[in-house]
């Protein structure tokens, strides 16, 4: 069985307000480390096997239409053993 | 003049937009959002809620269901279709209309009376509006700020795209103060507040939402929406 990943991120000219709040509450807990913080959404996809390129296609065709919206976020596709 | 009002899992304001449409002289209908028959209504409104509990986006998942297959081939053609909030949110799911609806800037969830300015009165659904008229209806959502690019900005302001804007600060942080928009033709509608709420002054802030409802009877029966 292998793993599929999407990673949906916000684009980086749309405002991430829930980055900004994480982004906010780090220092209060003592880490000054972050410059920024953008907040997204991770898919794990169980495939049975490993994934063919047509099947690859195929997810990478459901995070166009359904996971991400294309208007306002960017998407990464790969596959985890 | 029929008016669909679909019902999706977590639609909340289904009976508020029926009720408004009966008010304003027309025939609710009813539409289950499983079902792809729009029972031969004249227009369709999407209400607010939180269908599909805004799970994964708002409205990503509604966007899909066997009603809007139907829903969206009618508005294709020129069937008015109004979405308020999460009907909003569907509207720009389904990319009817351009753009999309991120997270309030200040991230609160806004409950309030919110006044607008109706810019454009040449859409199915603000004909009943004075252009420039200002209203007070309620204002209520988690994710009613208005993205879209600066090409995409400039398009909506050059066609006078923009049906209504917030006055005053920014509640949300949308582009421009915008609160509704339309599409090219002008049938379809999309607008974050909540004009149902407002159609009398017993039950809400004031009776201005019912030109929402009485324009789009009106371009029906005049035939201005077909």
């Amino acid at each position: 069985m292998a793993k599929i990943v999407v990673d949906v991120m916000l684009k980086p000219e749309i405002l991430d307000p829930q980055g900004k709040a994480v982004a906010a509450a780090l220092p209060r807990l003592g880490f000054t480390f972050a410059q920024d913080v953008r907040q997204g959404k991770r898919f794990e996809i169980e495939v049975a096997g490993d994934p063919t390129p047509a099947q690859l296609a195929e997810v990478e065709k459901a995070a166009e239409v359904l996971l991400s919206n294309p208007v306002i976020e960017n998407f990464t596709v790969r596959v985890e053993k | 003049m029929k008016i669909g009002v679909v019902t999706f899992p977590g639609t909340l304001d289904d009976r508020d937009a029926a009720r408004a449409v009966t008010a304003s002289g027309g025939q609710a209908i009813a539409l289950w959002h499983n079902e792809a028959d729009l029972k031969g209504v004249d227009a369709v409104i999407l209400p607010g809620g939180f269908s599909y509990g805004d799970y994964l986006r708002c409205g990503a998942i509604s966007r899909f269901s066997p009603v809007m297959e139907p829903i969206i081939a009618a508005a294709l053609g020129g069937m008015p279709l109004l979405g308020i909030c999460n009907g909003f949110q569907i509207l720009a799911e389904a990319h009817l209309i351009p753009g999309a609806l991120t997270r309030n800037h200040e991230l609160h969830f806004l409950c309030r009376d919110q006044k607008l300015t109706i810019e454009n009165i040449d859409t199915a659904w603000t004909s009943s509006f004075i252009k420039g008229q200002e209203i007070l209806i309620p204002l209520k959502n988690g994710e009613g700020a208005y993205m879209c690019d600066d090409e995409t900005l400039a398009m909506l302001e050059g066609e006078g795209r923009i049906i209504a804007r917030y006055v005053g600060e920014n509640p949300n942080g949308s582009r421009n103060l915008i609160a509704g928009i339309t599409n090219e033709r002008g049938n379809i509608v999309g607008l974050m507040p909540h004009p149902e709420h407002a159609i009398d002054s017993l039950t809400g802030p004031s009776a201005d939402g019912l030109g929402f409802f009485t324009s789009v009877l009106k371009s029906l029966v005049s035939g201005s929406a077909k």
